[in-house]
């Protein structure tokens, strides 16, 4: 083998090692979460069941699973079409210079380095302060959208830096009116990017932790439910949690993937 | 890459269109931009903004055991300031932040680099590059969580270094301790990392390595004199993710430290649980200056206008 021969076969073996790395410890916890029912937190195995699913859904082995479920999927929901729509229209409004571009810009980076904890806490005082009590879908709503949006838009900035402006401007020459090229030429180039933006909408939302905590009021959004089992709960039904949770997301990115390839392959 | 049939279709549907009046294009166009900016403009305002300047007002306020009263003093920055518990934490954050840095920089440029130059197939390429990202859409606290069968004292590594004879008895360090939390945030990070020199070196003209190469230049010095410097603006942008978001943590600390290490993100948390929330605003003040400052710092080293 020459030098190079193994230093290739060295590098590919480092990224090999980095992605068992990102993904061991979450296969760990997804067969451990088939342990038999007197299983502990750890190996070996006892035995194999879907015990720790059935607790899953008693109320009395989680606090209120069912209840937090919902309210992360609504809450995901509500935040997966804000954010399409919401960067989507001021990714437009960015492709030309207008006033307080700059300043719009700066404000939705610094969205992004501020630390969680901090807006938590500022958006909990604000609601506070006013008067209001903090819910899910209205504080936890908005400090969300704050992590979401920035997202949103860098992904619009990609996509139209990428942009052939030709398209828009044979449709204006051929009489189209704003909305038409937007609808007819723009949107359907850039659904798959697009459906990305849903994407990390739902899924940001869907797991967010530290902007949620201060600012969900009294009922608990799923990330925050689990957080309080971390510390009380000692059965791998946490386990069985975690696995849920994380095929759910992988069903989604999948699927979304799946949708994305079927758009482009009809496109082709 | 363009079909015909595309072509066909995407200027055929606008075409039947009725032509738009032209005069009051200009004007409605100034106001659309407007109205297509205002709704980020409107959220950014009401939960980040205006929740900043919250902060540093009640920075400002007074406090007792039930309430925080309106007022303007400065004890909450002297007390922060003064107190020898602060600089601790925050120089064990700094810590914290250094160590991570420095190995998700390291291991962020290895992974890019392996990614965009050694993988040749475009698909396996893609393929990879999605496989190192997914994780980033799953749940944080479950990444988290899944550490701890494999760390434990009856742990996956305890237990196999045991049967190989190499240690007697458990290591105790894995787990809730600093090597804990230093191992959680590289797996949680390391993404942040690896996604922005990826896009960047994605973007190195290929023709320079093979100049380089041709000019007698050997693989080390290609890529420490010709990748590294065209990879920086991508490195700065993960160093900003990996610096800012070690800087304000403090789930990972208090779940893989196990209540035994502390960070300012933590001390925060702990004040707002137990309702001393001037002493929260002042130190989250000071928190959000000195991670400005860093940002600052690594922009002044690398300029990354041209990634945006």
């Amino acid at each position: 083998m020459t030098a190079s021969a193994i230093r290739r076969a060295l590098l590919l073996g480092i990224l090999g090692l980095f992605i068992l790395f990102l993904y061991g410890p979450t296969l760990t916890i997804l067969v451990l979460s088939f342990q038999g029912p007197d299983g502990g937190l750890t190996f070996p195995m006892n035995g194999f069941s879907v015990h720790w699913f059935r607790r899953l859904f008693e109320t009395q082995a989680v606090g209120d699973f069912g209840g937090s479920l919902m309210r992360s999927f609504s809450l995901a929901a509500m935040v997966m079409v804000t954010t399409v729509v919401v960067s989507l229209a001021a990714g437009m409004a960015f492709r030309r210079r207008f006033k307080g571009s700059g300043a719009l810009f700066t404000l939705s980076v610094a969205s992004l380095i501020i630390p969680s904890i901090l807006v938590s806490l500022g958006v909990g005082l604000l609601f506070n302060q006013l008067g209001l009590d903090p819910d899910w879908y209205s504080s936890a709503f908005g400090a969300q959208l704050t992590w979401t949006l920035p997202f949103g838009l860098l992904i619009m900035f990609a996509v139209f830096n990428r942009f052939n402006r030709a398209w828009e401007e044979a449709a204006r020459d051929q009489g189209a009116t704003p909305w038409q090229s937007f609808r007819h030429v723009v949107l359907p180039i850039i659904t798959p990017s697009v459906i990305g933006i849903a994407l990390f909408g739902f899924t940001l939302s869907y797991d967010e932790f530290a902007r949620t905590l201060l600012t969900a009021g009294s009922d608990n959004t799923l990330p925050l439910e689990i957080f309080g089992m971390t510390t009380s709960v000692t059965t791998p039904v946490l386990y069985a949690l975690g696995t849920l949770t994380t095929v759910f997301s992988f069903v989604l990115i999948l699927g979304t993937l799946v949708i994305v390839r079927v758009l482009a392959a009809r496109r082709a | 890459m363009l079909a015909p049939a595309r072509t066909e279709r995407v200027v055929s549907s606008p075409a039947r269109a009725r032509p738009a009046p032209r005069t009051r294009l200009a004007l409605s166009r100034r106001m659309l931009t407007f109205l297509q900016a205002a709704p980020l403009a409107a959220v950014l305002i009401v939960f980040l903004l205006v929740p900043m300047l919250v902060i540093v007002v009640v920075s400002f306020f007074d406090y007792d055991s039930v309430q925080i009263i309106p007022s303007f003093q400065f004890t909450n920055y002297t007390d922060v300031l003064g107190s020898a518990v602060t600089w601790r934490t925050y120089l064990n954050t700094f810590r914290y932040t250094v160590i991570v840095w420095a190995i998700t920089a390291v291991l962020g440029f290895t992974v890019a680099y392996v990614l965009a130059f050694e993988i040749r197939s475009r698909t396996a390429q893609m393929v990879l590059f999605l496989v190192c990202t997914v994780p980033f859409l799953t749940s944080n606290i479950i990444r988290m969580i899944s550490w701890i069968p494999f760390l434990g004292r009856e742990g996956l590594l305890n237990s196999a270094l045991m049967k190989l004879g190499l240690i007697h008895q458990p290591l105790e360090f894995l787990l809730f301790s600093d090597f804990a939390v230093v191992l959680a945030y590289t797996h949680l990070y390391a993404l942040f990392m690896v996604t922005p020199i990826f896009n960047t070196m994605m973007r190195i003209d290929r023709r320079l390595l093979e100049a380089a190469l041709d000019g007698g230049a050997g693989w080390w010095r290609t890529v420490f004199e010709v990748i590294l410097p065209l990879s920086k603006s991508g490195l700065a942008i993960g160093s900003i993710f990996v610096v800012t978001m070690v800087m304000g943590d403090f789930i990972t600390v208090r779940l893989m430290s196990g209540g035994q290490s502390a960070s300012v993100g933590l001390m925060i948390a702990n004040q707002i649980s137990l309702l001393q929330y001037p002493a929260a605003c002042a130190n989250a003040v000071v928190l959000l200056a000195i991670v400005l400052m860093m940002i600052a710092a690594i922009l002044r080293i690398v300029d990354i206008r041209k990634e945006l």
